[in-house]
């Protein structure tokens, strides 16, 4: 059984057709990378996993157990966590404030939360900036906020949503790292990426989203040659060029 | 908190258990505002500082829980200091049934600020249209001067009680500060979405921070009928009683524990001086003036209310 299993699901957004029937699963342990064009429908589809948005049509299992009706806390508690595209840190917080939220998921006491968060924060490399408000932090340290507040609710499957964005290769080098040790845990990713050389040595499988239809997947260097995939990025034209 | 910054703590609350051995019952009576209105601000403060769920219809919880307690004490003959938790009770129902209207419904920002305001002027045309609760004339409470009716002899009494109020609240909110409820709390004020995705239940917590509130600022109810004499729907339910509820925690510092307290002993003393002093002159409103150039000189200079800097000159670190 699938840790996570889409079965043909739709959203509409008025005219727009954000996802026209998608399936895709993702394994216990696996990572699997979420690419596709702007537009294309990834962060709706994030958005329909976590709880966020209902689906007008289809499934989403969690383990097995269908998710329809369940608010995002709800799937939070069932070992599914998110980051979201733009991050939201809660600003007036410090850094340990921030993750023990998170941490208080777990954990019956809250002391035992502080612990939790501390560690959690020493884990991503914010451990010396424990007790700083979060709107002090740079891009690159709220990327990283946003990752430990995630990880603290221990998570079995945890959907990034493109944490690599405006980072500059020394950053995005350190939170490919990052995930890898978080997957080391045996935690399951779903990543939105853009930044392709980190998509491609991270993820065990690659999906790929164009105007709301599943048109590749496989292992990364096969989708990085299908010409589907090409098409869709570049254009018809490039095709034969690639 | 250092031992110096307890010893400071510990000086205050002597010099105010101490206070009335001193004070003449003027001047105690300008301490029972100043406790009284902390008290509520310390309650607002719970669901509206720490939530962030701005509530701008908290008389409705003051009327509510007066009415209530007035009611059992003069058809029932309950005493106030038991009919004050059926007032309260009451108090947090209505809380209840606004909250589950308002955060079922997903209603944020100024929507559910115009909730609450709604919420408060029904009760007030409610009240002002029944006579059994006195209607317009509203309900007059005779003085027995007993105790056991929460009334007393002289201000003595008075101000004790509201002292009590106003540290108990304030126990509360500092108990709920290092509590899951209150880190669920600021982390809903600072990104609901980002805390419902990290498994904080926002609809429950909001609503468990206003039935709360609602609670207290009920329980307050009781002793502001019983301290005044007189309920009349405009005074209880009015939005005027709601927004001097508002002032105190914001001028002092909305989401800290010391604000409301900080506000109440700022602007409740210009309050009841400005409308003693100007009133007598003539000049009947003033007081509300004074309170808008103030609010309007904390916005611009004190976006934070007056605690937040004031804790860092005493070196007591970052201000909740």
């Amino acid at each position: 059984m699938p840790l996570l299993e889409v079965r043909d699901v739709e959203k509409r957004f008025g005219g727009l057709q954000a996802l026209a029937g998608v399936s895709l699963t993702v394994e216990a342990g696996e990572i699997v990378g979420l690419i596709g064009p702007n537009g294309a429908g990834k962060t709706t589809l994030f958005h329909l996993v976590s709880g966020f948005l209902a689906p007008d049509r289809g499934t989403v299992r969690l383990a097995g157990e269908p998710t329809a009706g369940l608010r995002p806390h709800a799937l939070c508690q069932r070992g599914l966590a998110r980051t979201f595209q733009i991050v939201k840190p809660f600003q007036a917080l410090t850094v340990l404030e921030n993750v023990r939220v998170g941490a208080l998921v777990r954990a019956s006491r809250y002391a035992e939360a502080t612990a939790r968060a501390r560690e959690v924060a020493a884990f991503v490399g914010l451990g010396a900036k424990a007790d700083q408000p979060a709107r002090t932090l740079t891009l690159a340290e709220r990327k990283r906020l946003e990752l430990a507040r995630a990880l603290a609710t221990e998570p079995r499957l945890l959907l990034l949503d493109e944490v690599m964005a405006g980072l500059n290769p020394t950053e995005t080098g350190q939170v490919l790292e990052l995930c890898r040790r978080i997957n080391a845990r045996g935690v399951a990713i779903l990543l939105i990426e853009h930044v392709m050389r980190a998509v491609m040595t991270l993820s065990h499988r690659v999906v790929v989203l164009s105007q709301g239809r599943l048109i590749a997947e496989g292992a990364p260097a096969a989708v990085a040659g299908d010409r589907r995939v090409i098409e869709a990025y570049l254009g018809e034209e490039y095709v034969d060029q690639a | 908190m250092t031992a110096l910054h307890r010893g400071l703590l510990g000086a205050a609350l002597a010099i105010l258990v101490a206070l009335p051995a001193v004070l003449g019952s003027r001047a105690l009576s300008v301490f029972v505002f100043i406790f009284f209105y902390a008290y509520l601000g310390q309650a607002w403060n719970l669901v509206s500082g720490y939530g962030g769920q701005l509530s701008a219809g908290h008389a409705a919880f003051v009327g509510v829980g007066a009415y209530t307690t007035t009611m059992l004490a003069m058809h029932a003959g309950v005493s106030p200091w038991l009919g004050m938790f059926a007032g309260a009770a009451l108090a947090a129902l209505l809380g209840a049934v606004v909250g589950f209207l308002g955060f079922r419904f997903g209603l944020r920002g100024f929507y559910f600020v115009l909730l609450t305001v709604a919420a408060a002027e029904v009760c007030r045309i409610v009240a002002l249209n029944t006579d059994a609760v006195g209607g317009a004339v509203g309900l007059y409470i005779p003085f027995t001067g007993n105790a056991w009716q929460l009334q007393f002899q002289d201000n003595r009494g008075y101000y004790y009680v509201a002292l009590a109020l106003m540290l108990l609240a304030t126990g509360v909110v500092a108990l709920v500060e290092r509590s899951r409820l209150g880190a669920y709390l600021m982390a809903i004020r600072e990104d609901e979405d980002a805390a419902e995705a990290l498994g904080v239940d926002t609809l429950r917590y909001k609503l468990v921070a206003l039935v709360l509130s609602a609670f207290l600022t009920g329980l307050g109810g009781a002793f502001y009928a019983n301290y005044l004499f007189s309920l009349q729907p405009n005074a209880v339910f009015g939005i005027p009683l709601s927004v001097d509820i508002i002032l105190r925690p914001v001028v002092g510092g909305s989401g800290t524990l010391m604000g409301p307290i900080l506000g109440s002993f700022i602007l409740s003393p210009l309050a009841e001086l400005s409308r003693t002093y100007f009133a007598r002159a003539g000049l009947v409103g003033t007081h509300l003036v004074a309170y808008g150039l103030l609010l309007i000189a904390v916005v611009l200079f004190l976006p934070r209310g007056a605690y937040p800097p004031l804790a860092r000159a005493l070196g007591l670190g970052r201000p909740r």
